[in-house]
């Protein structure tokens, strides 16, 4: 199981990170990943720059925002699965 | 500007102000010999008869400063040396006595205390009863009452006066809620303290190295430290070593949901945020208990999320209540927050620590709906339940009572045991205005209300079920 943690913190909340929680469930769903992706939230993963802060096993997505976050998800997440 | 509504608060924040400063030198051991005289370097008395007597006073403060439960678990003590200021006599006969030849009073009272003295009445203490007869009877309104303030601020009737004439609190009755801590006009009750927990939490972290600490920061917040923004304050608890601040009206968000859920599936309840409030009923209406909701507080609601997102987390309640400190080290609560510290201690750790909050920049604070923030006054939680159950359609009509106050609390909580309040959910509140009025607040005042509203307003999520995604990122099974 690839668990990807997203902060929740004030400042990534203020960024988008609950947006970018629904585009992320609704891509596991579409691309039916329920049994290989698991979503937890985290406050502050000690990562406070750019974007929205997620971790994917043990790397950070960098710059992830609101309008790229379907491009990431599908460049790192996906390709990590494969 | 002041900080504080009172110098008994500025003394208690003093005193823990010094125990920081020595405890984080490692110097705590040295507490007992030289704050007293640091608070009472002499040679002339300030507050008391005799520096001698002053010193005693603040030795006394020290220990609840410092936790110390030997006395009992409550955590409001009363520090009997430092009462003995209060009038003796319950009813006094003023200069007003004209010294009629009527003599109502002497002909009401039933015991016969009342005898007269060049004309005028006098009252005898030792026969005296406390009925108030001769004060009701007076044509002149020349008998006056004197209530204690503690006790005139205590509305669960917890405190007596001993044969000594000192303040006595009754641990079966005690609802903890600090009234007459903020009402003593000399300090003589006062709060114990967690502060050294705190700091020793946060040391023994090692920077988050080993453990990260959380700081569950109540929505009251905003009518408090009013010479920084809040930005700072969040500012201000990572400087001393927090990891992330976190609302807990986010916790009120989740309670409210679940006890729209409860009162849908039970038909009437009691709300259970404010452990004052359940104490009440747990002493008093002990028939009502079945009735109280069985949701925790947001305080725990909000520490157990956060546990559940890092298994390893450390969690330290920021708030305006005292109650809050006996709620936390409950059996049936163990390890789920880790400290409880209020406004006051917060201002003392802050500058004790020497971070100036003012001059930092500030950091965004933003976890919880409106609905979670509103929770700070009175008839927030009544509002919150509500609008979720008409969001959620959960098909029944919320009759709220909302319940400012003890001594509203107690007409509704009579009426209902009586089967005779027309309403379905009693909303409690210890705190008359709400946990905004807490007694651990740094100050009270009339305006703190719209304070809180204009601040529920600019939370990002105006809806609860908003910020309710979050449970599906955590094993709420766990």
């Amino acid at each position: 199981m690839l668990q990807i943690f997203i902060c929740v913190g004030s400042s990534c909340h203020l960024k988008g990170s609950y947006q970018i929680i629904k585009i992320f469930e609704e891509l596991i769903r579409a691309n039916k990943l329920q049994d290989k992706v698991e979503l937890k939230a985290s406050f502050c993963l000690g990562h406070c720059t750019g974007g929205v802060s997620v971790k994917v096993g043990d790397d950070f997505l960098e710059d992830l925002t609101v309008s790229n976050a379907k491009e990431k998800f599908e460049e790192y997440i996906i390709r990590k699965l494969d | 500007m002041r900080l504080f509504d009172t110098e008994v608060q500025e003394l208690k924040y003093k005193i823990i102000y010094e125990l920081v400063r020595l405890e984080l030198q490692g110097k705590v051991d040295r507490a007992f010999y030289e704050i007293p005289r640091r608070i009472a370097p002499g040679p002339n008395a300030t507050m008391r008869c005799c520096i001698y007597k002053e010193r005693a006073i603040v030795q006394e403060r020290l220990k609840n400063a410092m936790g110390d439960g030997s006395i009992s678990d409550n955590v409001v003590q009363v520090i009997d040396i430092a009462c003995d200021e209060c009038p003796v006599e319950h009813f006094k006969v003023t200069e007003t006595c004209r010294g009629c030849i009527a003599h109502r009073c002497l002909s009401v009272c039933p015991v016969g205390a009342i005898s007269f003295e060049n004309k005028k009445a006098r009252i005898d203490n030792e026969k005296c009863i406390e009925c108030g007869k001769c004060m009701n009877a007076c044509p002149y309104k020349a008998i006056t009452e004197n209530i204690r303030p503690c006790i005139r601020g205590c509305k669960a009737g917890a405190i007596s006066i001993d044969k000594n004439k000192k303040a006595v609190i009754s641990d079966e009755k005690c609802i903890e809620c600090g009234a007459c801590v903020y009402n003593c006009p000399f300090g003589a009750i006062t709060d114990r303290s967690f502060v050294l927990d705190a700091i020793r939490i946060l040391r023994d972290s090692d920077g988050g190295k080993k453990y990260k600490v959380y700081a569950a920061l109540a929505p009251s917040i905003v009518s408090q430290f009013s010479y920084a923004k809040i930005e700072q304050i969040v500012a201000g608890l990572k400087e001393m070593g927090f990891h992330a601040v976190v609302e807990v009206a986010l916790g009120a968000d989740m309670v409210a949901a679940k006890e729209a859920g409860e009162l849908a599936e039970k038909g009437f309840l009691t709300s259970s945020c404010c452990p004052s409030f359940v104490k009440y009923i747990e002493i008093n209406y002990p028939e009502l208990k079945r009735h109280v909701s069985g949701n925790v507080s947001p305080m725990v609601e909000l520490s157990r999320f956060i546990k559940l997102t890092d298994e390893s987390a450390k969690v330290i309640f920021i708030g305006p209540c005292i109650s809050k400190k006996s709620e936390y080290r409950k059996k049936e609560l163990s390890g789920i927050v880790d400290c409880v510290i209020t406004f006051e201690e917060l201002q003392a750790l802050l500058d004790g620590m020497d971070i100036d909050v003012e001059k930092l920049e500030g950091q965004s604070l933003d976890n919880a709906s409106y609905y979670g923030r509103i929770f700070a006054r009175s008839g927030g939680l009544s509002e919150a339940v509500t609008h979720f159950v008409k969001e959620e359609n959960l098909g029944i009509e919320v009759n709220a009572e909302v319940c400012d106050g003890i001594e509203q609390c107690r007409i509704a909580l009579l009426k209902a045991s009586k089967g005779k309040l027309d309403k379905n959910f009693i909303e409690g509140m210890a705190c008359e205005g709400g946990c905004i009025n807490g007694a651990a607040c740094l100050h009270h005042g009339l305006k703190n209300r719209a304070e809180v509203d204009r601040y529920g307003k600019q939370a990002t999520e105006r809806k609860i079920k908003d910020t309710l995604l979050l449970n599906r990122l955590v094993d709420i099974n766990k």
